[in-house]
């Protein structure tokens, strides 16, 4: 089973992939079959998975020798483009999260779509998607990694456009799309630099150039080429300033946002800097743009999503917060803090994501926290499971969100205090609104309309066996040795420092607290403190305004570019065209007048002609007798 | 100074010259009808006169050259055959147009369709 698992694990994008085919060619109408199937096609994935792992672990896979089976794709001249297989610890990790959660996804979806004629479509799509991300994470060098990385980026577009009769699902699909493509400009600039400049894209091949490239050449172009590989991610996971695409995303159905948020889209970012970390790790100035970003991201995001109302936007912005401290943990140079923060964030945010899908239809419809209200006395699983959710987001022991924050807390106070400090602000902040989210929403009275039921088994179940995850992940991760799995370079021991975990569970007591005595207990009245913070609260609330700067901006350059190309295509080159039209006519006035149909005068050109011919050629008979002295 | 005998030689032995001579000054006559004249009927007259200019230089060229051949007059005769054939639609064309116009006056008969 190991050893099969191992050797065919190309089967575990494949399977998805087969599914998508299926469903989308043969039982879109059937609603059971295309979820059965969807279903079966990633529990097999998950399974292969599982036993991926197993292999990595009995046979002492590690992060400098890898797993690799490899097959010509294409051949172009002398360039051989590879397809094939890489697997070490991070890849067995990375297929494990995301067979998982999108597995308990696709159950969950049972239960969510049930009433939706477009359920077939709703798996089929699930599946690609499942499928993009699976091959995107096996990739074994640059260009296939970049082919699936599209195909996330196309999967994202058709699920976040999913209701595509929605005029405001139709405006994010396309926003998404457009502004990773942004992203993924660069990242292909940076991936055809790789090529130009190595001859290869391949991981193991660079990992195997580049001391000797550096030792020549030294780092600076590669900076450049780290700067533009580095751009891909900012636009999929999420980074300041291409983050304005991930709230938005909410627009296409719940469990798609659990899936985006959680372990498809926008850890591909993270996990592309994770792959390709040899590359990073040599660029001092690359990553400490990477960590500088990715903690504004974190900060700048926290701060948002303090006075948000729709209860998947406050999610969506904790997801653009949390993205940004894993980009802060690959920056200060800890892939382990940063790959540990991925798997228990896909564990806790895809819980909470499909907790809002439960709440969110429970409610009809309605998305604003502020008017739920007591839901714990009408939904206690989903209640549960919410708060297991809030309390690992908040970083409190045991469960996972503690043992990763930690970990990530420790190795930026390693490298920088500044960092440190942002970090801790960050934790405290999410720490905050997220207890104002669980507190407002599921505590208080309620109120007597209230439609909210607890759901369907479907989609209770995948809650509860997250939420165990969402327990264990991080203690098991600490315990079982996740940093003796997946690490670069120097392999550290990973102790917890009782200061920085102390001051973090202090911090976020501390905000929870806060957040209970403004929203339960109402000491002070949210809205005072609204109107006493003013324009902070303004620009936060209006997500500091980045759409209209936006827009702003757009309006200045692309619309006047177009009005100025419009002007050219009416003024000039449709001038050009009429111009020739013109001039055609003109010649063919002029031409037509001797065309009179007068007889006499066509015999007087014509015979004008034979003289203008013969007295030409008499000419140069001449010429030549001259010439040649009266012989031809 | 050509002398008398000479110039009577010139005079009386017909030679290539001048059937030339005649060939281009029938031509040059055709020609001239051509231009000037306006009746259709005319008009087929000179261009007759042309084309038995042609005729005319076919044959004397094939009388004056070294070698015995006959291409010239044979050539000359097939001229005239189809000179003939093209006169006689030349004369159907032109009595139609009488018909139908009452006119043959190439002036009048600038309308380049029907």
């Amino acid at each position: 089973m190991i050893d099969f698992a191992l050797y065919h694990a190309w089967l575990i994008p494949l399977l998805p992939a087969l599914a998508f085919l299926i469903i989308g060619l043969g039982t879109r109408q059937d609603k059971k079959k295309s979820a059965i199937i969807g279903i079966t096609a990633i529990g097999a994935s998950f399974l292969l998975s599982l036993g991926v792992v197993g292999a990595v672990l009995t046979k002492r896979l590690v992060m400098a020798a890898p797993f690799v089976m490899k097959t010509v794709w294409a051949r172009i001249g002398d360039m051989e483009l590879g397809m094939g297989v890489l697997i070490d610890p991070l890849t067995a990790m990375m297929l494990v999260v995301v067979t998982t959660v999108a597995l308990m996804v696709n159950i969950y979806s049972v239960g969510y779509m049930e009433h939706d004629p477009g359920m077939g479509r709703f798996f089929a799509f699930l599946s690609l998607f499942a499928a993009s991300m699976l091959g995107l994470v096996i990739s074994l060098n640059f260009l296939q990694m970049y082919i699936f990385w599209e195909g996330v980026g196309l999967c994202s577009y058709l699920l976040i456009g999913f209701y595509y009769y929605k005029i405001s699902a139709r405006e994010a699909a396309k926003k998404a799309f457009i502004t990773t493509r942004i992203g993924d400009f660069g990242m292909l600039l940076g991936i055809l630099l790789l090529q130009i400049t190595f001859g290869t894209v391949d991981f193991v091949a660079l990992k195997s150039m580049l001391p000797n490239y550096i030792w020549v050449s030294g780092t600076s172009f590669l900076t450049v080429i780290g700067l533009l590989l580095f751009i891909g991610p900012i636009g999929k996971s999420g980074q300041f300033p291409l983050h304005v695409w991930l709230p938005d995303a909410m627009e296409g159905p719940t469990p798609v946002s659990a899936l985006i948020h959680a372990a498809t889209m926008v850890v591909a970012g993270v996990y592309l800097i994770g792959r390709a970390y040899f590359i990073f790790a040599e660029l001092p100035i690359v990553m400490s743009v990477i960590a500088w970003l990715g903690g504004f991201t974190a900060f700048f995001a926290a701060t948002i999503a303090i006075t948000q109302r729709p209860f998947k936007r406050i999610l969506a912005y904790s997801t653009i917060s949390q993205l940004g401290y894993m980009m802060l943990a690959l920056g200060v140079g800890s892939l382990t803090a940063s790959m540990f923060h991925l798997m228990t964030h896909a564990f806790f945010k895809a819980l909470m994501f499909l907790c809002a899908g439960a709440v969110i239809e429970a409610m009809h419809e309605e998305a604003d926290i502020f008017k739920m209200g007591g839901l714990r006395h009408r939904m206690p699983v989903t209640f549960k499971c919410m708060t297991i959710g809030v309390l690992a987001i908040a970083g409190l022991p045991p469960f996972a969100g503690f043992f990763s924050k930690d970990a990530i807390l420790a190795a930026a106070a390693e490298v920088s205090f500044p960092l440190y400090l942002l970090a801790s602000i960050t934790a405290f902040m999410t720490a905050f609104y997220m207890s104002r989210l669980l507190f407002v929403a599921f505590f208080g009275e309620v109120s007597d309309d209230c439609p909210a039921q607890e759901t369907n088994a479907f989609m209770r179940w995948p809650l509860v066996v997250l939420a165990v995850l969402s327990v264990v992940s991080g203690a098991w991760g600490h315990f079982a040795g996740f940093s003796d799995w997946v690490f670069y370079g120097v392999h550290e021991e990973e102790a917890i420092n009782w200061t920085i975990a102390g001051s973090s569970i202090v911090l976020s007591l501390f905000a929870m607290w806060l957040a209970y005595q403004i929203y339960v207990e109402k000491r002070w009245s949210s809205h005072q403190i609204a109107r006493r913070l003013g324009v902070l609260y303004d620009l936060s609330f209006h997500a500091y305004y980045i759409d209209e700067i936006y827009a702003f901006i757009r309006e200045l350059t692309v619309d006047k570019a177009g009005r100025l190309a419009y002007w050219i295509d009416t003024h000039i080159v449709d001038g050009v065209v009429h111009g020739l039209g013109r001039m055609t006519r003109g010649l063919s006035v002029l031409l037509a007048l001797p065309q009179n149909g007068d007889a006499q005068r066509y015999v007087a050109f014509f015979y004008t002609g034979v003289i203008a011919l013969v007295a030409y050629s008499l000419f140069y008979a001449v010429k030549i007798l001259s010439v040649t002295g009266g012989a031809f | 100074m050509m002398n008398f005998m000479e110039f009577m030689q010139l005079a009386t032995h017909v030679g290539l010259h001048h059937f030339l001579l005649l060939s281009a000054i029938l031509f040059s006559i055709g020609l001239f009808g051509l231009l000037t004249k306006k009746g259709l009927i005319p008009l087929l007259m000179c261009v007759e006169l042309m084309l038995n200019a042609v005729n005319i230089n076919l044959v004397a060229f094939n009388q004056y050259m070294p070698v015995p051949d006959y291409s010239g007059q044979l050539m000359a005769i097939f001229s005239v055959a189809v000179a003939a054939s093209e006169i006689a639609v030349g004369v159907a064309l032109t009595f139609r147009i009488y018909r139908d116009r009452g006119t043959v006056n190439v002036d009048e008969l600038k309308e380049l369709k029907g």
